[in-house]
């Protein structure tokens, strides 16, 4: 599949925001004892991520002004249920913010934080099932799919929530993110590349015979009835190297997950601050790295079709 | 403003949409509002169709040429032309041509392959769309994208397996093979002609059209006796159009005088189930 750049953006930076507000929704449930003024501070970091998210999403449409007619189809499609738990999900946040803002007490300052993290599951459990309920995309059609979009989101969001703790110097605050989020980094490696092993192992459920129905042996496509491409062989191409969409698993696998490890392990042992910053720092383009190869190595059966241009 | 205010409080709104129109008014006649959209895993009394004859297709793409013009045309249209006369021209297409071969030299085969929306009966395209825009129409099975309605979010051309849909790169809407609705209910047409644009100019009748519901037609007769068969069975998304394989006929008088081919178990003989 061809990756769009508004999607990655969407995706990856929604979720770190998911990540980030669950961390933070978490932690004071918990009882951690954090400044008000930097809880709302980062909220609001949260919120501008999941706004800026929606707006990515945007420009993935061709009629904008339309959007609002995605909610209707919550029946059957992932796609209008991920349109309607998004925007709820960020009024959610925006209303937690709110009651914190106000000081209110009492059992909505439970309740909302609850809410929240409720919220954020079932907006990755959408967002994935977009991809993983595409039965015939073999890389997508599994529940690593919606593994990875929740751990990953989980572990960027951690790790931000970390970096904003130390750069806020909340101590107390980072005694408790810190295991967490080195704990859902290295559980979001183990489920990343047990995608790759499988996708690496995958086996075409469908083949050029069963696509055009002629059963020989040898078969090869001869022209695919165009000069100059089409649509289908703009959006289903990701049109970069073998060799690229490999060094860029490597790239993603060292800026998302073994180097912020090292960093966490450094910080534990020197109780060092600025290695979370860095982390977060390194994760970031490490997200779209990541995303940009979930797509590159998703293999549409429609490709069958458009192999030679003849 | 208004329009969009009107729809967002119509409680039919999906239910009603107008799809692709005829060209001939609705008849005058009160009559019951139809139910357009066919239920997902409903079973349909009528399915257009097409029927590929790949035994007779020699690639000419008038098919294509014809498709084209009747569509960016009518009601469907008009179809996006990026560089016609450039080095590189692209657009959008309801109807491609393919050619593959098959076998090892020198008894190779030819197979020119056309290609358009298969109008499942289970289209994992139509369930996809966030909007209703795509949907499966109750009376005949065609599955049709209401452009007014489509945002050009490309999803259910990512939920079609076959790459039967491509976005009008212009119009930013979805787009796909219609069946021509826009012409084979035309009463101002002559009988005759009221055929899909792509039947009507293939100049070997290749391309069958009928109703695969009804025993009787002449695209269910030609799948019964002559092994129809679905592309990609294995998604169980029971394709309506249906392709007819290649059969290699052994001439009567002929036939010692040619020498034998030798590749009919190329070729499938019977129904793939």
């Amino acid at each position: 599949m061809h990756p769009a750049f508004s999607i990655l953006f969407f995706t990856t930076l929604a979720g770190a925001a998911q990540g980030l507000v669950v961390a933070l929704a978490l932690a004071l449930l918990a009882g951690v004892a954090m400044d008000a003024t930097f809880l709302l501070q980062a909220l609001a970091v949260g919120e501008v991520l999941l706004v800026a998210g929606l707006g990515a999403s945007f420009l993935h449409l061709g009629h904008k002004m339309r959007a609002w007619r995605a909610v209707l189809m919550w029946r059957t499609s992932w796609m209008s249920r991920e349109v309607i738990v998004l925007p709820a999900f960020i009024g959610l946040v925006g209303a937690w913010w709110l009651s914190l803002w106000l000081g209110v007490t009492g059992v909505w300052a439970q309740v909302l934080p609850i809410l929240v993290v409720l919220g954020a599951l079932l907006l990755w459990y959408c967002t994935a099932m977009i991809y993983a309920c595409l039965r015939f995309i073999q890389e997508w059609a599994h529940w690593l799919t919606v593994a990875n979009f929740t751990l990953i989101g989980l572990s960027s969001g951690s790790m931000l929530a970390c970096a904003l703790a130390a750069l806020g110097q909340q101590d107390a605050l980072l005694q408790v993110l810190a295991p967490w989020a080195t704990e859902i980094t290295l559980l979001a490696g183990l489920s990343r590349w047990a995608s790759l092993r499988r996708n690496a192992d995958l086996r075409a459920i469908s083949t050029l015979q069963s696509a055009t129905g002629i059963q020989s042996a040898k078969l090869v496509q001869k022209s695919m009835g165009m000069s100059a491409g089409s649509f289908n062989t703009r959006e289903f191409f990701h049109g970069a190297s073998q060799a690229v969409v490999r060094n860029l698993r490597w790239a993603f696998s060292l800026g998302l997950f073994v180097l912020p490890l090292v960093l966490a392990w450094w910080a534990f042992s020197n109780a060092a601050l600025w290695p979370w910053v860095l982390a977060s720092v390194l994760q970031a383009p490490s997200l779209i790295a990541e995303r940009w190869v979930f797509f590159a190595q998703a293999k549409h059966p429609q490709n069958l079709y458009y192999q030679t241009v003849g | 403003m208004i329009q969009w205010l009107k729809d967002l409080l119509q409680s039919n709104l999906v239910e009603n949409s107008p799809g692709a129109r005829t060209t001939r008014p609705a008849p005058a006649a009160p009559t019951p509002p139809k139910r357009v959209r066919a239920e997902q895993g409903e079973t349909l009394a009528k399915q257009l169709a097409l029927v590929i004859d790949l035994n007779v297709c020699v690639g000419c793409h008038a098919c294509v040429t014809s498709c084209k013009q009747w569509n960016t045309s009518g009601s469907a249209g008009p179809l996006a032309d990026f560089a016609p006369y450039g080095a590189n021209p692209t657009g959008t297409f309801f109807n491609r041509v393919q050619t593959y071969e098959a076998g090892e030299f020198p008894g190779t085969d030819t197979i020119h392959f056309p290609k358009s929306c298969l109008h499942c009966e289970e289209p994992p395209c139509v369930p996809v769309c966030p909007t209703g825009a795509s949907y499966k129409r109750a009376e005949d099975g065609i599955v049709l994208v209401d452009y007014d309605k489509c945002i050009g979010c490309k999803y259910c051309a990512w939920a079609c397996p076959y790459g039967a849909r491509e976005i009008d790169e212009e119009r930013q809407v979805m787009t796909k093979c219609t069946l021509c609705v826009d012409r084979i209910y035309d009463e101002e047409l002559p009988v005759d002609d009221r055929k899909p644009a792509c039947v009507k100019a293939c100049p070997t009748n290749a391309r069958l059209f009928g109703d695969v519901k009804d025993p009787n037609s002449e695209v269910s007769i030609a799948i019964r006796e002559r092994g129809g068969y679905s592309l990609m069975p294995e998604w169980e998304t029971q394709p309506a159009n249906q392709y007819l394989p290649r059969q290699i006929t052994p001439m009567a008088h002929a036939a010692a005088s040619i020498a034998p081919k030798a590749t009919p178990p190329a070729f499938r003989s019977s129904p793939q189930d």
